[in-house]
């Protein structure tokens, strides 16, 4: 318990409060619930929209278009080169420190969108988009070229074979990558306490300074990304399985059990599942 | 480019196709094909027309180019050299300033509509239904209504034996199953000539018999034709004309009795007396 004293005074330290944590696990304070509230619908749409401009930049990569697969490739690698730390604080302070953009809290009917959720919205959805195009391109790549060229034979055009035959094939593929990707955002919206966002993280460090409960209360926080996370867990699951091949038997997912508790017999984690760190050329070697 | 028959790497000794300017009345009618791939010449100056309800097949050893002669005529490779006409209008090309230019990607899916064309490994799309295989393109690609489209399709699914099996994907399909399902998917088009690219050939050989049986009907029904196989029993009781491709040219060619019986070319009686064997 000395490292609290890095947080709390050390004077505080009174050993671990159960009934402060379980007050908190079961009913947390409307704040809190609001934080959140604000990491799920940011990581929501964040992801959504990293999903969408994701599909731009992997379509531009195979574009025959020089142009446009020369900037799919150089947002992928500036994008992907640089924290997301960084690219928070030079979206959101740096734009307004130099006078260039500062986000204003914007009224959306009776709601008010804040300025810095707009630019925590836009920078994960930008960051996570070069993560998504390389996961999407990995996954067109894995369809064997037999596919487009029957498509083509068909008189197909480029674009249609690649709603109606690349595409749905690709899903299947992506899904695993994206489930990965969805649970670090999660995880990554912490990450937005720099830039003053009230999500679940700053609420619990507000919190901690009022009652100066470190350990509860970051414990808590966690206790909530790990519900999170494994509420998606299911949906991921869930849409694997409406997406596989209802002709063949579903692929040998990881039980209830081995995703939450992690691998088979202490092994490393199944693949699709495991814990990979936020390298997604490592996603996008595996599906290829 | 119009005039392909220019002097040849080394000495032809064989048939070399029609000569002349590409026959615009011909469902097919090709010039001087040239293909290369990194500077290997796979079609070194192939012509050949094919008139209506024809069926032509063409035999080769491995590598002589018989597949990539196929997969050029509906631009599924490109051509350095010649011309490919189909209903008298060019394959994969236009007029440029002084030499022919690629069509744009969307001119030559036009071009292919009416082209069908069923590979050796099937290639059918594993995330639909046998039946929305069969229907997928007349739907995307012709703006057919769904509901005429499934029931055409159900048609010609019954056609090749297999409406039983309809709602079923691909990859429950036997070998056989999945080429009569890829044979349908290409008529659903209604396309105006057929190619096969050795559509036995990744067939068990139990298999082969179905799907022979299904193209013999389709050459009952008067089908032009073009088929790669090494399927002797089909070539000598379907075919109108027996091509034999030989170092990317056309060896020789002519009824499957004249090549089978009296070739003029010791190749191609020990080609097919080899082949032959094998059924």
């Amino acid at each position: 318990m000395a490292d609290t004293s890095l947080l709390a005074d050390s004077a505080q330290v009174a050993g671990f409060d159960w009934s402060f944590f379980w007050h908190y696990l079961i009913s947390p304070s409307g704040t809190f619930l609001e934080g959140l509230w604000r990491t799920v619908y940011i990581s929501v749409v964040a992801q959504a929209l990293g999903v969408v401009l994701g599909l731009v930049i992997a379509l531009a990569q195979r574009s025959r278009f020089a142009v446009l697969r020369w900037g799919g490739g150089a947002y992928v690698w500036l994008i992907r080169g640089t924290p997301l730390l960084v690219q928070l604080v030079l979206v959101y302070n740096g734009l307004a420190a130099a006078g260039v953009y500062r986000f204003t809290d914007v009224p959306v009917g009776g709601l008010v969108l804040l300025g810095v959720v707009q630019a925590a919205v836009l920078t994960l959805a930008v960051n996570e988009a070069a993560y998504m195009a390389e996961i999407i391109r990995a996954a067109l790549d894995a369809i064997d070229r037999g596919q487009t060229e029957a498509a083509q034979a068909l008189g197909m055009t480029p674009s249609l074979t690649m709603r109606v035959v690349l595409l749905p094939q690709a899903l299947r593929i992506i899904v695993p990558p994206l489930g990965n990707e969805f649970n670090l955002m999660m995880k990554s919206t912490s990450l937005l306490s720099v830039i003053g966002l009230q999500e679940m993280f700053l609420t619990a460090q507000s919190i901690n300074s009022a009652t100066f409960k470190t350990f509860e209360i970051f414990l808590v926080a966690a206790c909530y990304y790990l519900a999170l996370t494994t509420v998606w867990s299911f949906v991921q699951r869930f849409i694997e399985r409406k997406l596989a091949d209802p002709g063949t038997t579903p692929p040998p997912g990881p039980s209830l059990r081995e995703r939450l508790v992690g691998g088979r017999g202490g092994g490393p984690a199944p693949r699709g599942t495991a814990v990979v760190g936020k390298e997604p050329t490592l996603a996008g070697r595996e599906a290829s | 480019m119009n005039d392909p028959h220019g002097p040849h790497d080394r000495p032809i000794t064989g048939h070399t196709g029609p000569t002349g300017p590409a026959d615009p009345t011909a469902v097919l009618s090709a010039r001087g094909m040239v293909k290369a791939f990194g500077g290997v010449r796979v079609l070194n100056g192939v012509s050949m027309d094919v008139r209506a309800r024809e069926v032509v097949v063409v035999v080769g050893p491995s590598g002589s180019g018989k597949t990539t002669f196929l997969r050029c005529l509906n631009h599924l490779e490109s051509i350095d050299e010649g011309e490919i006409l189909v209903h008298g209008r060019r394959v994969g090309y236009k007029d440029g300033p002084d030499r022919l230019v690629e069509e744009r990607p969307r001119a030559i899916a036009a071009r292919r509509r009416n082209i069908g064309f069923v590979f050796q490994r099937f290639n059918l799309f594993p995330h639909l239904s046998a039946l929305d295989n069969v229907a997928v393109a007349p739907v995307k690609v012709l703006g057919v209504p769904k509901a005429e489209a499934r029931e055409q399709a159900q048609a010609l699914l019954a056609r090749v034996g297999l409406a039983h099996k309809a709602s079923s994907r691909p990859s429950v399909l036997s070998g056989g199953q999945q080429q009569r399902v890829a044979i349908a998917r290409a008529l659903a088009m209604k396309p105006e000539l057929m190619l096969f690219d050795e559509p036995t050939s990744a067939l068990d050989p139990e298999m082969v018999g179905e799907v022979v049986t299904v193209m013999k009907e389709l050459v009952e029904d008067g089908l032009t034709m073009i088929v790669v196989t090494h399927e002797m029993g089909f070539a000598r009781s379907a075919a109108d004309r027996l091509v034999m491709f030989d170092q990317g040219v056309i060896l020789e060619e002519g009824t499957p009795e004249k090549l089978m019986t009296d070739p003029d070319h010791q190749r191609t009686r020990a080609f097919l007396r080899r082949i032959d064997g094998h059924g």
